[in-house]
């Protein structure tokens, strides 16, 4: 909403030398959020002046171009001689005069020069040398298309008269962003209202102008009293639609964001400005038959005033005639009953429709309107009749004709309901005393009836407040009048709390973990499409690929919800590289949506005015996907940098897994890691994370086509953990060792087995065999080659054996050692590498 | 108190200086002429000591010393030579040739014990003086890591308020409408319910949204907690926003809640003071502007005192941060409205609350001056580095 503040003036007396920021301040305090502070026509200054072209005469030039010598009187003693190009002017008109020294907009300095052979003392000013046509049109706009000047009514001026004031130049204007419970502000109305209370100034009132007097008017028949409470119709006869409107109308519709376009149209704008009523006028030529306000039937169609033509929905209220729908009620007009210069007899609606009932309209033909957008939020209902009757008050004064004596009213508006509060609630909210007087006081000013009795407040809101509904709202005016800023900052005291929960702080220590080891957390956006289910290699049934569907995605290649963090962490990998940074390590911990395969069953339609029972929460839970914390790394290139230490270390598959088992560790889970084929990894470079029976991930590099497929760098490795899996499973005391200080004894073995025999297998064994005087069992090399034969693989052990009691013999460290190895080669076929 | 010994401060091991004693050892010599034998000539003994102490002094490294050590304490050395004549004198004599040899041998071991010494330290701080390094060569051989900046300011948020008893709740990203709206006072007909707004999951029917808050968690916290609830609810909200230098249809919240009887708006003001402060400084509190939720009623908006220029004259007409106003806009927060209450079980009659809500990148490109939202969301590694591990 964009008010000028002169508007405001018409029914506050604001101070003269009033500070508009100030006034904005006081407002925004208010509860009426301002957007912006313009001053338009600020930038023109010095002398600009009124002035009556005398004489002329048409000069053409070598160059071709015909200017006027012109004698122009601006009430001085003698007429100045002006050269002017335009010639949209005869003798004897008034035009806008910039003297020298004054400077006009954009900053164009005004001087007495020679041009054309004379000397050109000032210039006669086009709209948009002012300001004021460059974004809306004001009535000079046809003479402007041709590079004409603006030329004065008679009644604008005298020569030498300020012109600023003729054209209403100058001006504040305050844009607001209105509150949805502040549907009253959306008019000069409601925000003077608002002024006065700011200043503690006196509101006169324009809802208390002259009324139409009900009685016989245009035949209107309303169907649907829900959708429509209040119908007014007011005809205006022998009018004379070309007529200008007049230059303050026209410049404050377009002050307030509107374009001027006609004087009918004109006039019911500038009315739905200042009282926030919006107004819809037919040309009483083009309507057949009485005015019909019902729903819509199937499959008829209207053509509304921007020329689209719409399928109704029998859920629309529509304004019909004898031919069908003529308008969409509340949202939008039809072509064929709209005024034009032609018309002669207007008949004016201002009625009340349901915001509900306008708000779905709008949104269902995606027409927000300025009407709508009024409707929508409540308007006062009992304003239609000075509204219908200002509007052809304005036409008939600037248009001719004659207003009819009489108006069609249908209708009772229904009003807001009395609310009864305790008195002392205002004070038990705001948390500081407010006496019986200031809540009255309070309540009063924004337009409430208020009595006290017993200790009990109550109060009839008034008709434009229909957002005051319960004790509640009633408590934020008060507070508001008394102001926020009187609110008192007293810290509560909480009880003792639990601290995190163990969810909480595991999660946190996974990203300390991942941090300190060198990954860089990211966020990606969870949106993928079904392109990254073939990037990443999915066959066709992989229960990735079952993701839950936006109805309305942000692109049209995204439209799915993540069932994995991996398209997201590569392509935000990709986006490093391609900046440059191509050793890189990310991580992500977020979540995953889960439908399942078998889908979800729809949320039960619960209502609210009881919470839901358990039965029914749980049937809303079951509605929901599974959300699966899940945390996903990827990493390429190499880990850390060359230098004069030598060459960086390339990554590898064996970073991911070791990403897999660090997340265990800091779980003090011991994960088991087994070879499987997944995609998006390499067929052979894929490990599955396990934990007791269960998989929670899988860890090793990507396949080559997948690095392809993302643009990330060759032998990319990646690793995916479902950490709501693991989570659950850590240890929420860990159990503390016991030392031994015997020593240690120590024997490395090395061991050949079948190439396809995992380590992890063997160590297992080893560990097993072993017993309980194993401390630890650590792979130190690997081997294949001659040396062990074709097929083959010699892993190295350095075993370490202790007892808590005692120093070991070597017998039975020996002893020991050959129990480790025996149950190795029983098990898996190890043999001693001799 | 006896200072502590600290592994490797010992002494460095010295070399053998002291005869064996198979080098001492020498047979009896009854064949003698005391006038003629060594030991009893005074000065010879005296030269042999000068000469010996003479060479070890001269030596200047560890081998010099060797050779003075073998020629001048070695079993030829002279003295050697002599203190083996000894046996053969006669009793009355043994006894004066032996302290003169004794003390000259003594003198000689002394000088030896110390060359030794001084010759060991020059050679170690030799050595040392040869190990000496670049100390400002880079070793960044282990790549750095980091948190995001996001995660960690939540992290950072949820710490203000557990220290206080408060709690950290959570709820999922895919939320029931019913809980995202409905719960909350946002009715079927709401412009927030709309296409425009609100991110839908397919079928469209089936009552399930990206949250478009994280108030929804009010609600669940509302319906699983025991009363009296505080409780701060940090997370991911949904938006159909285009992403641009300051929104994104991805971002964070954190929501605040507390139900408990008797809670007002100075609490809630107390509450927004005590954030505001941890988050931004001494200083940096709230004011409150009259605003309007469906969910809180009373509602308000929370400025922050603008964090550049406090609002202080005159830095505050030109600031380009809080565009001379001297506040910023922070969030949204106001008292839970009773049906709100209602439908989450919790009796208004007995009970109160309050609300309130922030964007998390809002609070993080003040507090940390983040001018682009795509920063926190392209995952350029270049943006989280330089906040590392915590906020």
């Amino acid at each position: 909403m964009r008010v000028p503040v002169s508007w405001l003036r018409d029914y506050v007396d604001l101070p003269q030398d009033l500070d508009v920021a100030e006034l904005a301040n006081r407002l925004t305090l208010l509860g009426l959020r301002v957007e912006t502070l313009e001053a338009p026509g600020a930038d023109v200054t010095g002398p600009l002046v009124v002035g009556r072209v005398q004489t002329f005469e048409a000069e053409t030039h070598s160059n071709g171009k015909t200017v006027r010598w012109c004698q122009v009187d601006v009430g001085e003693t003698a007429p100045r001689g002006i050269v002017c190009g335009a010639a949209n002017f005869a003798e004897g008109d008034l035009v806008v005069v910039a003297l020298p020294g004054a400077v006009l907009s954009g900053g164009y300095e005004i001087t007495a020069r020679s041009t054309y052979g004379h000397v050109s003392d000032g210039m006669i000013c086009s709209s948009g040398e002012l300001g004021l046509g460059d974004e809306v049109q004001l009535h000079d706009s046809v003479h402007q298309a041709q590079g004409g000047i603006i030329v004065l009514g008679r009644d604008d001026g005298q020569p030498g008269d300020d012109a600023a004031g003729a054209l209403h130049l100058r001006d504040h204007v305050i844009e607001f962003e209105i509150n949805p419970d502040r549907a009253y502000a959306l008019s000069v109305r409601g925000v003077a209202r608002e002024a006065a209370t700011a200043y503690g100034l006196q509101f006169r009132d324009p809802a208390n102008g002259a009324a139409a007097e009900p009685g016989d008017g245009y035949p209107v028949s309303v169907e649907d009293p829900q959708g429509c409470d209040v119908f007014v119709a007011l005809e205006v006869e022998g009018l004379d639609a070309t007529a200008r409107s007049p230059r303050w109308l026209a410049r404050r519709v377009q002050l307030a964001g509107m374009r001027p376009i006609s004087l009918p149209v004109d006039v019911t704008n500038y009315v739905m400005l200042e009282l926030g009523q919006p107004i819809h006028g037919y040309d009483k030529a083009r309507l057949q038959g009485p005015i019909v306000v019902r729903r819509a039937t199937s499959d008829q169609t209207l053509t509304t005033l921007d020329g689209v033509t719409r399928t109704l929905d029998p859920e629309d209220l529509l304004i019909t005639d004898d031919r069908g729908p003529i308008g969409l009620a509340g949202v939008m007009g039809g072509a064929e009953t709209e005024m034009s210069d032609a018309t002669t007899s207007v008949v004016i609606e201002a009625a009340h429709f349901d915001p509900v009932v306008t708000a779905r309209c709008a949104r269902r033909h995606k027409l927000p309107s300025e009407a709508s957008k009024r409707f929508e939020r409540g308007i006062d209902p009992t304003i239609a009749q000075v509204a219908a009757r200002r509007v052809a008050d304005l036409l008939v004064r600037h248009g001719g004709g004659r207003v009819a004596s009489t108006a069609t009213v249908v209708g009772m508006p229904r009003l807001p309901e009395q609310i009864s509060i305790d008195a002392q609630l205002p004070s038990a909210v705001a948390g500081f005393p407010i006496s019986d007087a200031a809540a009255l006081a309070a309540l009063s000013t924004v337009g409430c009836r208020v009595s006290v009795s017993d200790g009990r407040i109550s109060a009839q809101p008034a008709p434009w407040r229909l957002d005051l509904a319960a004790p509640q709202d009633l408590v934020e005016e008060v507070l508001r009048i008394v102001g926020y800023d009187k609110i008192p900052s007293v810290l509560p005291a909480a009880p003792p709390g639990r601290g995190l929960t163990r969810r909480q702080r595991l999660r946190r220590r996974v990203g300390i973990a991942l941090a300190a080891s060198g990954y860089v957390e990211s966020l990606a956006y969870p949106f993928v499409g079904e392109r990254d289910w073939d990037a990443l290699r999915l066959h066709h049934d992989d229960e990735r690929r079952a993701a839950l569907r936006l109805v309305n995605p942000l692109s049209e290649h995204e439209p799915l919800l993540r069932t994995t963090l991996l398209p997201g962490l590569l392509r935000t990998l990709a986006r490093n590289a391609g900046r440059g940074q191509a050793h890189v390590g990310l991580f992500e911990m977020g979540s995953v949506f889960v439908p399942g395969v078998a889908g979800r069953p729809k949320a039960p339609e619960l209502g609210v005015d009881r919470a839901p029972t358990v039965e029914e929460f749980k049937q809303l839970e079951a509605a929901l996907p599974d959300q699966p914390l899940h945390l996903g790394v990827v990493v390429a290139g190499t880990r850390g940098e060359r230098g004069w230490w030598g060459a960086a270390r390339e990554v590898s598959w064996a970073d991911a897994v070791q990403v897999a088992r660090d997340v265990g560790g800091a779980f003090h889970l011991a994960v088991d890691v087994e070879a499987a084929h997944r995609s998006p990894w390499h067929p052979g470079r894929c490990a599955r994370i396990v934990l007791g029976e269960s998989t929670v991930g899988h860890a090793g590099e990507l396949h080559p086509i997948v690095c392809t497929a993302y643009g990330v760098p060759a032998r990319t490795v990646a690793v995916e953990l479902d950490l709501d899996a693991l989570m659950p499973q850590a240890p929420d005391i860990v159990t503390a060792p016991d030392i031994s200080s015997y020593p240690v004894g120590k024997e490395d073995v090395a061991v050949v087995v079948d190439a396809s025999v995992s380590a992890a297998a063997v160590e297992a064994a080893l560990r097993e065999g072993g017993g309980e005087l194993v401390e630890s069992v650590r792979l130190f090399d690997a081997y294949t080659g001659e040396q062990v034969g074709p097929g083959k693989r010699s892993l190295a052990f350095a075993l370490r054996f202790r007892a808590p009691d005692r120093t070991l013999t070597d017998l039975e460290i020996k002893a020991a050692r050959d129990a480790a190895v025996a149950l190795a080669a029983d098990r898996l076929g190890a043999s001693l590498r001799s | 108190m006896a200072k502590p010994v600290r592994a490797g401060s010992g002494p460095l091991p010295r070399l053998r200086v002291q005869p064996t004693e198979s080098e001492l050892m020498s047979a009896p010599n009854k064949d003698y002429d005391p006038v003629q034998v060594t030991p009893l000539n005074a000065d010879a003994v005296a030269a042999m000591r000068d000469e010996a102490i003479a060479a070890i002094e001269a030596a200047t490294s560890l081998a010099d010393l060797k050779s003075a050590r073998l020629a001048h304490a070695g079993d030829r050395s002279p003295l050697a030579l002599a203190n083996r004549e000894i046996g053969a004198l006669p009793p009355y004599a043994r006894k004066e040739a032996g302290q003169r040899v004794g003390r000259a041998r003594g003198a000689v071991s002394q000088a030896l014990t110390r060359r030794t010494a001084e010759l060991q330290g020059e050679q170690e701080e030799r050595m040392l003086a040869e190990e000496t390094v670049d100390v400002t060569l880079p070793y960044d051989r282990d790549p750095r890591g980091a948190r995001h900046p996001l995660t960690t300011l939540q992290e950072r948020i949820g710490d203000v308020f557990v220290a206080m008893g408060w709690e950290v709740a959570e709820g999922p990203e895919a939320e029931a409408g019913w809980l995202n709206f409905d719960a909350l006072n946002i009715g079927k007909d709401h412009p927030a319910r709309s296409m425009q707004d609100t991110m839908f999951i397919e079928p469209e029917d089936a009552g399930v949204v990206l949250r478009t808050h994280t108030s929804p968690v009010q609600a669940r916290s509302m319906l699983s907690r025991e009363l009296p609830i505080y409780v701060i609810c940090p997370g991911r909200t949904y938006r159909t926003d285009e992403l641009d230098a300051t929104h994104s249809p991805v971002f964070h919240q954190v929501e605040g809640l507390a139900v408990d009887k008797g809670l007002t708006m100075a609490h809630l003001k107390g509450t927004l003071d005590h954030f505001a402060t941890a988050m931004f400084g001494e200083g940096i509190t709230t004011r409150f502007r009259p605003s309007y939720f469906p969910f809180t009623e009373p509602s308000a908006e929370v400025d922050l005192v603008c964090f550049v220029c406090r609002g202080l004259e005159p830095e505050v007409a030109a600031c380009r941060t809080c565009r001379g106003e001297g506040w910023i806009e922070w969030g949204g927060c106001g008292m839970v409205n009773p049906r709100v209450l209602v439908a989450a079980g919790v009796d208004p009659d007995t009970y109160s609350g309050f609300a309130f809500g922030m964007g998390v990148e809002r609070t993080l490109m003040f507090r940390h001056r983040v001018k682009d939202m795509r920063d926190m969301v392209e995952g350029d590694v270049r943006f989280a580095l330089p906040f590392g591990m915590e906020l």
